[in-house]
């Protein structure tokens, strides 16, 4: 037991408060240098790729998601015991104080840091309830005793530095139940495409540990249109200037469908789910028919961008051809031919599109049971049967008869973000809170201030005010100055009473 | 919108007006805490150091014919024939505080916007708020003794931005367009200005407690003993840097959390551990363990200053290292 008590003395000192911070800041700074599973998925894969032998001890020691690992989880849960049994007892003590009244007058107040003293022959207890009544008046708690009054103020440092500490840890809670019964979730709508809020609709999908697909709220949108517009000439040409996507929201499946507009800064927000405009790209249209002129695929392909010009690589796959084809190919929205390095885009927007295609034969492997990537080709069983440069509404006719490809157009794609953090309101809440504690706590200073009377031997009495402050208050003699004042206008001075 | 090019170019005008200014006053400041004293000797202070406790320290008589009441503080610098020159450091300042003001208002009326869209930009704003943080602070006492220790920063701050950091005025990329930026960003620039003259408060009371210790000890001052015996006592720096940080940390709280609400509304997520959420965070727990430290015995003074200065250390390797070379959703210093 007693070194249980020992424990828990060691843990909610300061001292290892202080220790609890360091660690913390520390331990964060690894999150920051290595690219993490959180934010940047694909990064890390590329980490362990490049670093083979060290990559899979960092990740052992969780230096990949040191946010989510067991040794930052120890540090901020040791801190928040910490933090508790400090303030709880504080609190206690807190309460008390602030039902009570301030303690006695010292004995001596001459010792203290702002001291006053003069002689009166005004009646002592006629000075005390003066004071009384006037320092009340000016929002000091008072105690009179009979010959002495006690003042106090300032308690709400005290209840802003509880508030603040009870704020981060109502926030901690916040932001972890928010996570338990969140999701979150990318997807991309192709313009004229849709989208309905359902798992399965989602090209990425993490739930919290507490969430139930049952709560999906079914909302739908569908994509109208997409723009960007970018920056023309100068410095930053092509910088991008604006993102606006135009959808129609059916907030339920019943419901009818509502012009909305979702901009970067601007989510759409329905259903307790908010939806972001996170990124954009082309899909370019191809029609592809087969020797016999029958349309084996029409659509539009989803194709990434690679740069800040949007180079976008993308794939077709047609399976139910035989053999099968594949179409690997570069989107161009302005092409410009260079003769020593080939044709790129130099612009963002699509002035002068163009497309590079290369034309595969043989099995797309999309049989073998193992999960392939819609943007890259398995051209492991196939043979390139020929390449090709189109413009917009050019065909190419494939080598070897397997039948005409035209590229009809193309088409804008937004990815959305969708969300959903029940824990929000009472993040926010909890951290404008711990803003005003922290105010409260550090900018107001909690001091005493003291009226005592002693009777003189050759009659009359000496006044003496005296206050002090436990921490720093650049005003506190100027307002005990202001409050001896009062006094003294009802107890003047006399300098020689005999 | 287009951009203005002759606001721009007028923009660039003042920048280097203003740059020529704070040269002046650095220099003015130097001639004068080279010939400046202060008023109390630095065996007064370090015997009062030894003498009384920090409480005691604060003590005054009050005079109750006047209420304005008198400290033991007041040991400000530069009585001498230093007096001269920090006048006219202190003038060079409100002047080149003034044309940089005025070069970011241009900048600003250039691009139709507010002028802090990238780190050039963002370099203006942080010595623009440096000198207002400090002419803001001397209006009401005397800090010509810290006039060398915020030029020397800010001129490094806008000699880094028009070589380095140069870039055209331009309109704002999308995701930085938002009222948002008018509060976060600003609020996390008074930040920046402030918590630097706290830092060159803290750097300068390490100083002089090192060499009040010294006296003390009855050892000579030794190297760092001119300088300390032209700045203020070393209690009165800790607890004007004090001031200042604690005055400055709700505001940074502040600015993180502002940061955090834009963040909701711009990516989908309050708090995402991007590199920069990182840093704003490492920044917030030292300034709260630099405030915790000052309260605890065994940490007060040297140790807590050094906390403080380690806070400062993250705001610049939060502004430098993390805005140039970490790949994160705040990249817009606009340097490729």
């Amino acid at each position: 037991m007693a070194w249980l008590r020992w424990l828990w003395r060691q843990l909610t000192s300061m001292r290892t408060a202080l220790i609890l911070l360091f660690l913390l800041a520390l331990a964060s700074i690894p999150g920051s240098l290595f690219p993490q599973r959180g934010t940047s998925p694909l990064k890390v894969s590329q980490y362990l790729r490049d670093h083979p032998t060290s990559g899979p001890i960092l990740d052992r020691i969780h230096l990949f998601d040191v946010f989510a690992s067991p040794w930052f989880a120890a540090i901020y849960l040791l801190l928040f015991i910490s933090l508790t049994g400090c303030v709880l007892p504080r609190a206690f003590v807190h309460l008390k104080e602030l039902r009570g009244l301030p303690p006695e007058a010292p004995r001596n107040l001459s010792r203290l840091p702002v001291h006053v003293q003069w002689e009166t022959a005004t009646d002592v207890s006629q000075t005390i309830s003066a004071t009384q009544t006037q320092w009340k008046s000016k929002g000091w708690r008072v105690r009179v005793g009979e010959d002495w009054v006690s003042a106090e103020k300032g308690y709400s440092r005290e209840s802003g530095n509880l508030l603040f500490h009870l704020a981060l840890l109502v926030l901690l809670l916040a932001v972890g139940l928010g996570s338990g019964l969140g999701f979150r979730g990318t997807v991309i709508v192709r313009e004229g495409s849709g989208f309905a809020n359902n798992v399965t609709q989602y090209d990425t999908f993490t739930a919290g540990r507490l969430y139930s697909e049952a709560k999906m709220p079914p909302f739908s949108f569908a994509l109208k249109d997409f723009r960007a517009t970018y920056q023309r000439g100068g410095q930053q040409n092509g910088a991008a200037r604006s993102f606006t996507a135009d959808v129609d929201l059916k907030a339920t499946p019943d419901s009818s469908p509502q012009a909305r507009r979702v901009q970067v800064n601007e989510p759409l927000r329905t259903q307790g789910v908010t939806v972001y405009l996170v990124g954009h790209g082309y899909s370019p249209e191809f029609t592809i028919k087969d020797a016999k002129g029958n349309i084996v695929w029409q659509d539009a392909a989803v194709f990434l961008p690679q740069d800040g010009n949007f180079t976008s690589i993308g794939v077709v796959k047609v399976p139910d051809t035989v053999p099968q084809l594949g179409i690997q190919g570069f989107f161009l929205p302005t092409v410009t031919t260079d003769f020593s390095r080939g044709p790129k885009s130099t612009f963002p927007a699509a002035e002068d599109p163009a497309v590079y295609l290369s034309a595969w034969s043989g099995d797309l492997g999309l049989d073998s049971g193992l999960p392939q990537s819609v943007y890259r080709l398995d051209t492991t069983k196939m043979k390139r049967i020929g390449i090709e440069e189109l413009k917009p509404g050019k065909s190419w006719t494939l080598p070897q008869g397997a039948g005409t490809l035209e590229f009809t157009g193309y088409k804008e794609w937004a990815s959305f973000s969708i969300t959903k953090d029940p824990g929000k309101g009472w993040a926010l809440g909890s951290a404008i809170s711990a803003i005003v504690g922290l105010s409260l706590s550090l900018l107001i200073p909690r001091r005493r201030v003291w009226l005592r009377m002693s009777a003189l031997s050759g009659g009359g009495s000496l006044c003496e005010v005296a206050g002090l402050s436990k921490t720093e208050a650049p005003g506190l003699p100027a307002e005990i100055a202001k409050l001896a004042l009062l006094v003294k206008n009802h107890t003047p001075e006399v300098s020689h009473v005999d | 919108m287009s951009i203005n090019e002759t606001l721009a170019q007028g923009s660039n005008f003042m920048v280097y007006g203003s740059i020529t200014a704070f040269t002046g006053a650095m220099a003015a400041f130097s001639i004068s805490l080279a010939k400046g004293r202060r008023l109390e000797s630095l065996e007064a202070s370090a015997s009062r150091n030894t003498a009384a406790s920090h409480q005691l320290r604060m003590g005054s008589t009050v005079t109750l014919d006047k209420p304005a009441v008198s400290t033991s503080l007041s040991d400000e610098g530069d009585r001498g024939e230093g007096r001269r020159a920090g006048n006219i450091g202190m003038s060079l300042t409100w002047l080149g505080m003034i044309l940089l003001g005025a070069g970011m208002v241009l900048r600003g009326l250039s691009a139709h916007r507010l002028p802090w869209g990238n780190m050039y930009e963002f370099s203006l704003a942080a010595g623009f708020a440096v000198s207002l943080a400090y002419c803001f602070l001397s209006l009401t006492r005397d800090l010509r003794w810290l006039g060398l220790f915020i030029t020397i920063p800010v001129l490094l701050d806008l000699g880094l931005a028009i070589t380095v950091l140069y870039t055209e005025s331009a309109p704002l990329v999308p995701a930085l367009n938002s009222y948002w930026l008018a509060i976060h960003v600003t609020a996390a620039i008074v930040c920046m200005g402030a918590f630097t003259v706290g830092a060159a408060m803290s750097a300068l009371y390490l100083v002089a407690q090192h060499v009040e210790d010294r006296v003390a000890a009855g050892l000579e001052p030794g190297k760092l003993g001119g300088l300390a015996s032209r700045v203020p006592s070393a209690d009165r720096l800790d607890l004007m840097a004090y001031r200042i940080h604690a005055f400055m940390f709700p505001i940074w709280t502040f600015a993180v959390i502002a940061g955090a609400i834009w963040a909701e509304a711009a990516w989908g997520r309050y708090w995402g551990w991007d590199p920069k959420e990182t840093w704003a965070f490492i920044t917030w727990v030292i300034y709260a363990a630099y405030l915790h430290a000052r309260a605890t015995v065994g940490w007060r003074g040297r140790k807590a200053a050094f906390v403080a200065l380690a806070g400062y250390g993250a705001i610049m390797f939060n502004y430098f290292i993390v805005n140039m070379y970490v790949n994160g959703l705040h990249s817009y210093s606009g340097l490729n």
